[in-house]
């Protein structure tokens, strides 16, 4: 574990060193790509003045809503879909059709429907992450060993108790793989999304400094971006610890 | 003809079973010809009665555990019936249960929360508790009861499955190779229990195997099945009480004749 932060530490601080000599050795003017110093003096200037945090917690709290919506709608219809073939037959088609569609795509309609402000970054997040939900719900459910639904047949398993006892807990390493990766690619939809849609969140940050030049600015709002998305997977790899999760990366 | 049906706990009435080959698949099968490529099971018959146990052998691959899903209801015949106690099956029960050949423990529940699955659910939680850690003393996994599947030897998984089959009190016990991956020590302990087992519970037990030895150790009876498709190529009652020593007269010379009829040609 220390071994993992050292790691961490030092794959960073190498970073830094390269970018701070690319930058002097090469005079690389400060519009173009600022120093490390400048960033750091940047991050500073917006934690003192709150703005890093108000637009951080802007823009994880449409991605915590958005998602939210996604995963209570989107595993259970997985769940469904990966045990009814009729309804799959049905509804594949429809899915596969939706989810090529890029979210941003999705933004005139988004602010024509909602407005500004929040309720149309929060229905992005939600489309970015449904889609592909639903897909890997299904397919997780689809490859439960066969014998594990055997013994569940044969001890007379069926209804809700089958879900609770055999189909979700046997899916679910999956499904949570499945939510880290679409938590990503929601991670990375909000901040385009925030550059378009709406005024505040580290999307429009990212933007608005930008307009006024501030480069070191800018890129420490990208600093910000990449240390949240680090965090929240983080936090979902806690749950492939769980007990009733953990199985399936220690099985053999 | 009816009464014989009623007599017998199972009765396996001309059983077929063919799988539909992909075509794909039927150009590398070089040897067989398309019709005889998918038929595993021609004409397979046999009754067994109550309380017998009756163990399996053939070799790899010649169906015996498609066998063993069709009667257990997991699986249709493409021909002829399965009967227990005299009905059709249609389905499997809980009365009827299984243990795979592939590890059937769910990985994400514990020892304990395992077997309680056998009990069901409409029961009252000290009750099912203790039920639980009975069976699971039964099978020599006191104490373990906490442990999750990965946390268990090979051997201790297997003795968990059987726990969560009897606690049911299961009619009929159906063992598809169970102790198949373990290893030779844990494997003559789980013959010994087996016997006991039978003993302790009124049951009827049906054991694939591929060890010529533990069926001769086990069975009242061994049925085995030919080469694919598989037909029975000899039934053979062995009435010798337990423990039995393999290295006397009458079961050496039936394990002779096994060997034989198999085409094996060792010296014992
Ligand atoms: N679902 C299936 N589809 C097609 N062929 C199958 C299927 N299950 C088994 N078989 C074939 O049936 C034969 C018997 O398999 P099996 O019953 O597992 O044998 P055994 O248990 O005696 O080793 C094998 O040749 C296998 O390829
Ligand atoms: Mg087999």
């Amino acid at each position: 574990m220390a071994l993992r932060y050292f790691g961490f530490l030092l794959i960073f601080s190498l970073l830094v060193l390269v970018w701070h000599l690319v930058v002097t050795l090469f005079d690389v003017p400060e519009y173009v790509f600022p120093k490390p110093v400048s960033v750091a003096k940047a991050i500073e200037e917006m934690i003192q003045s709150g703005q890093l945090y108000r637009n951080s917690v802007a823009s994880l709290f449409r991605v915590t809503c958005g998602f939210y919506m996604a995963v209570v709608t989107a595993v259970p219809l997985g769940l469904v879909l990966g045990r009814k073939s009729h309804l799959r037959i049905f509804l594949n088609p429809l899915i596969q059709f939706l989810r090529p569609i890029s979210p941003l795509a999705w933004i005139p309609i988004a602010l024509m429907w909602f407005g500004i402000g929040d309720r149309p970054a929060i229905f992005l997040i939600f489309l970015s992450s449904f889609f592909p939900l639903v897909v890997f719900t299904t397919s997780s459910v689809l490859s439960i060993r066969t014998t594990y639904l055997r013994v569940a047949k044969n001890f007379g398993l069926n209804g809700l108790d089958l879900y609770r006892k055999v189909i979700l807990p046997a899916a679910l390493p999956d499904i949570i793989t499945g939510i880290r990766i679409t938590l990503g690619t929601a991670w990375l939809v909000i901040v385009a999304a925030e550059m378009i849609a709406v005024k505040s969140g580290l999307g429009y940050l990212i933007i608005d400094a930008r307009n006024s030049l501030r480069m070191d600015k800018v890129v420490a709002g990208m600093v910000a971006i990449g240390l949240i998305g680090l965090v929240l997977d983080h936090i979902i790899r806690f749950l492939e610890r769980m007990p009733s999760v953990e199985w399936s990366r220690l099985r053999r | 003809m009816e009464q014989v049906e009623t007599l017998n706990k199972i009765e396996v009435c001309n059983l077929q079973k063919c799988y539909k080959e992909r075509r794909a698949k039927k150009r590398f099968h070089t040897q067989c010809e398309a019709q005889e490529d998918c038929r595993v099971l021609d004409g397979l018959s046999f009754s067994i009665p109550a309380g017998c146990f009756v163990c399996f052998i053939g070799p790899s691959g010649c169906g015996k555990s498609t066998m063993f899903r069709i009667i257990s209801g997991f699986e249709r015949p493409s021909g002829g019936k399965v009967l227990i106690d005299g009905n059709q099956v249609t389905g499997p029960s809980n009365k009827h249960v299984c243990v795979f050949q592939e590890d059937g423990l769910f990985p994400w529940f514990t020892a304990r929360q395992n077997v309680a699955i056998g009990l069901g659910t409409n029961s009252n939680e000290a009750h099912v508790q203790e039920t639980v850690d009975e069976y699971l003393e039964l099978v020599g996994l006191a104490g373990f009861g906490d442990h999750y599947p990965h946390e268990l030897s090979g051997g201790m998984r297997r003795r968990a499955e059987v726990a969560r089959a009897l606690i049911t009190n299961p009619e009929i016990l159906f063992m598809d190779e169970p102790f198949g991956a373990l290893d030779f020590v844990t494997r003559l302990q789980m013959r010994e229990e087996m016997v006991n087992v039978h003993q302790m519970f009124d049951m009827t037990i049906l054991f694939i195997t591929h060890d010529i030895d533990e069926a001769l150790q086990l069975g009242d009876r061994i049925i085995m099945l030919s080469d694919r498709p598989s037909t029975v190529a000899w039934d053979m009652e062995l009435d010798f009480p337990h423990p039995r020593d393999l290295s006397t007269s009458p079961l050496k010379e039936i394990r002779k004749e096994i060997y034989y009829k198999m085409g094996l040609h060792v010296a014992l």
